[in-house]
């Protein structure tokens, strides 16, 4: 963004103000994530940096949340992990399936209805969480599934499979259909082609549809809270707990994972997409 | 003759026209029923529960369902003066129903909040038939009417015959501070006590700015995200997807360390002496917070719609606009800004929905003056157990979402909604 040299003064100025605004605006986007770093490693008790951790004094960092994350006595985050796990990966699974079916009918020209049927679809990602909270539990303690794993995971593909139904939909907005004509001409059933030719090339679109149902699931709280008993506890139940009663650094380390975490979702989402497009033919 | 060289057929003898339709047909059927689990499995786990929000938002059975000999004796009654005879009778022999299977004190919970006093009374009702003090050979009027002096006043049976139809909107009137008034209008109640609507405009209130901050900071960067080579844009675009990919009561959970009195926002203020250091600020429990925390939570949906908008401008549009003798700014507004409308609409949109419905953050960190309409929805269906009250609410703060909604999807279509 260099400017060039003949810019008036009062321009080279607003371009300066510009340049500033953007650093802040980036900075205040990023920087909260950070200040969870160090504080997770601190040898105090208290969420603010010590005397010690300011002079950088290597008595004052410690693993010791670390290990009360993973060994403490009573502590819930091994059973929450466990569960999270379970259900974000069941859910990713269930929303995939039903995500991927939907948008391709959706994808196909003679869908009746489209934007009608495509506005139900997605209706979970626009209405309030509490709102879908109140209507999925209503519905889970009427067929005796609310407290139980397998309410959750069905509440969670309902969350997630518009975000699978909004990725597959796109990838296959750019997709070929001669291909699929072609392979049915050459003698393939429509299992066949789909799975030989059509899901290879939407598999970017799918995977990080799932990825958002999977990040989804495991970030969720609203829903879990009023679908589940102590069994079915999840880590976002557990942090909010922990920051509504007391604000343990425990909580820090396992936000530090969780960071981590969304980085590596974060690195596969980009990779994907990247070869999405460049399968697709579109060069940004 | 001319028709029949119209008349195409296929090789099978079935006029062109029919068989293609039959294809068409077919193919629709074909894509409806891929799209058929999804849409099968959300009606029933997810819209009809939301209608059902409808009815149970507007149920009041309880009673109709308890005092049916009594209702229906109500029907010849005028509800000017004292019921006859019939209606004492009638409530007398539900209430001894009620009281066989132990639930009279539901009755009188649920007509105490129709009228004060119901409670007491119909306990003293209740005594005088433990004691057997209630002859039902003789008139029952009389009877009932010595229990209690409020027996004889005729504003009780009126509110009794108010609780009648199995449905109210009263739930509904709650929620915006207002109540039937005996004689059956609407009616506010007194100034000190409208909580609803504080709640209901500061949700607004917050939702707006939250979009209006999300927008003056979210333009420039999409803008610089658009406007920077590749390479660096990429990298930037991290900045970006990354907050947008991580937990949210992560990034919750680093504001209340951030803006704690002792963290290290104040810190900062103290460092360069904008406040001492024994008068720090309280930026957290409070809108403040709710304000910080949400913005940054939010504007990546304000600057991923903005950025794929920008991204399709061509930038020689702005060399032609500066060539033709505007200056950077009336370049910028003439040309630059009216292309990015569509953009702006999609993420002010976006931004705003999800904002109104806003829970967890305004929870942690909003305090009793930064709590939203969704947190008034949760403590009813948490705490008070109000539940058709809850649903109430919810489905007004639905109906507000879905005409925005509606909107969005005018304007920018759903199927154009953007994911990173």
């Amino acid at each position: 963004m260099a400017l060039p040299s003949y810019t008036e003064t009062r321009y080279r100025i607003w371009h300066y103000i510009y340049i500033s605004i953007c650093t802040f605006v980036f900075f205040f986007l990023i920087a909260p994530l950070f200040v969870i770093f160090p504080l997770s490693f601190n040898a105090e008790e208290f969420l603010v940096f010590s005397e010690g951790m300011k002079r950088l004094d290597p008595d004052a960092f410690s693993f010791r949340w670390y290990h009360e994350m993973v060994y403490g006595t009573k502590n819930p985050w091994g059973l929450a992990a466990k569960n999270s796990f379970i259900i974000a990966i069941f859910a990713t699974i269930g929303s995939i399936i039903l995500g991927t079916l939907a948008a391709l009918g959706l994808s196909s020209r003679h869908m009746p209805y489209k934007g009608m049927i495509m506005a139900i679809l997605i209706s979970p990602m626009i209405v309030p969480l509490i709102i879908s909270g109140v209507a999925i539990f209503f519905f889970m303690a009427k067929v005796g599934l609310a407290a139980t794993h397998t309410g959750i995971i069905l509440a969670h593909i309902i969350l997630g499979t518009p975000f699978v139904v909004i990725t597959v939909t796109a990838t296959l907005s750019g997709f070929d259909h001669s291909v699929t004509r072609a392979a049915a001409s050459l003698g393939s059933n429509p299992v066949n082609t789909f799975m030989k030719i059509t899901l290879p090339l939407i598999l970017p679109g799918v995977i990080s549809g799932g990825l958002f149902a999977f990040v989804t699931s495991f970030d969720e709280v609203v829903v879990v809270l009023f679908l589940a008993g102590l069994e079915n506890t999840t880590i976002p139940v557990q942090m909010w707990t922990g920051l509504r009663e007391q604000l343990s650094p425990t909580i820090l380390a396992v936000a530090t994972c969780l960071i981590i975490l969304s980085t590596l979702i974060l690195i596969t989402a980009e990779l994907l997409r990247r070869r999405s497009e460049r399968l697709r033919g579109i060069n940004r | 003759m001319s028709s029949e060289t119209k008349q195409i057929l296929t090789t099978d003898g079935i006029p062109l026209e029919i068989s293609l339709k039959k294809a068409e047909k077919k193919n629709k059927i074909k894509a409806f029923l891929l799209v058929a689990p999804l849409l099968v499995f959300l009606f029933i786990t997810y819209v009809f529960p939301i209608g059902e929000m409808f009815t149970r938002s507007v149920d009041d059975k309880m009673v109709t369902n308890m005092l049916p000999k009594t209702f229906k004796a109500m029907e010849k009654w005028d509800g000017k003066e004292l019921p006859p005879e019939e209606v004492f009778a009638g409530f007398y022999s539900d209430f001894k129903i009620l009281v066989e299977n132990q639930t009279q004190g539901k009755l009188g919970q649920r007509l105490n909040k129709e009228k004060n006093g119901f409670n007491s009374i119909t306990k003293k009702l209740l005594r005088q038939i433990k004691r057997k003090k209630i002859d039902e050979t003789i008139g029952i009027k009389e009877q009932i009417m010595k229990v209690h002096k409020n027996w004889r006043n005729v504003e009780y049976w009126q509110a009794i015959k108010r609780t009648a139809p199995p449905y109210t909107f009263a739930k509904y009137l709650k929620g915006m501070d207002m109540y039937f008034a005996p004689d059956g209008s609407i009616a506010q109640v007194d100034e000190d006590r409208r909580i609803h609507r504080i709640l209901w405009l500061r949700t607004l209130e917050i939702a707006l700015f939250v979009t209006i901050f999300c927008f003056l900071m979210g333009y420039p960067i999409a803008h610089l995200l658009a406007t920077l080579p590749m390479k660096y844009s990429n990298l930037l675009m991290i900045c970006v997807l990354l907050p947008f990919w991580t937990s949210l009561l992560v990034r919750t959970a680093s504001w209340m360390i951030l803006l704690q009195q002792q963290g290290v926002v104040n810190d900062f203020f103290v460092m360069i002496g904008l406040v001492s250091d024994d008068s720090r600020p309280e930026m957290m429990y409070n809108k403040v917070g709710t304000y910080v925390a949400m913005t940054q939570i939010l504007l990546p949906f304000m600057v991923l719609p903005l950025y794929s908008v920008m991204k399709t401008i061509s930038p020689s549009l702005m060399r032609a606009g500066k060539s033709l003798g505007g200056t950077p700014f009336v370049a910028f507004w003439k040309v630059y800004f009216p292309l990015t409308i569509p953009g702006i609409g999609a993420g002010c949109l976006l931004v705003f929905i999800l904002a109104i419905g806003y829970y967890i953050t305004p929870a942690l960190v909003g305090g009793a003056s930064g709590t939203l309409i969704s947190n008034q929805i949760a403590y009813h269906m948490k705490t008070t157990l109000d539940w058709s009250f809850a649903s109430a609410m919810g489905l007004m703060l639905l109906s507000g979402v879905l005409v925005i909604y509606w909107i969005y999807n005018k304007l920018v279509g759903v199927d154009n909604i953007k994911l990173g």
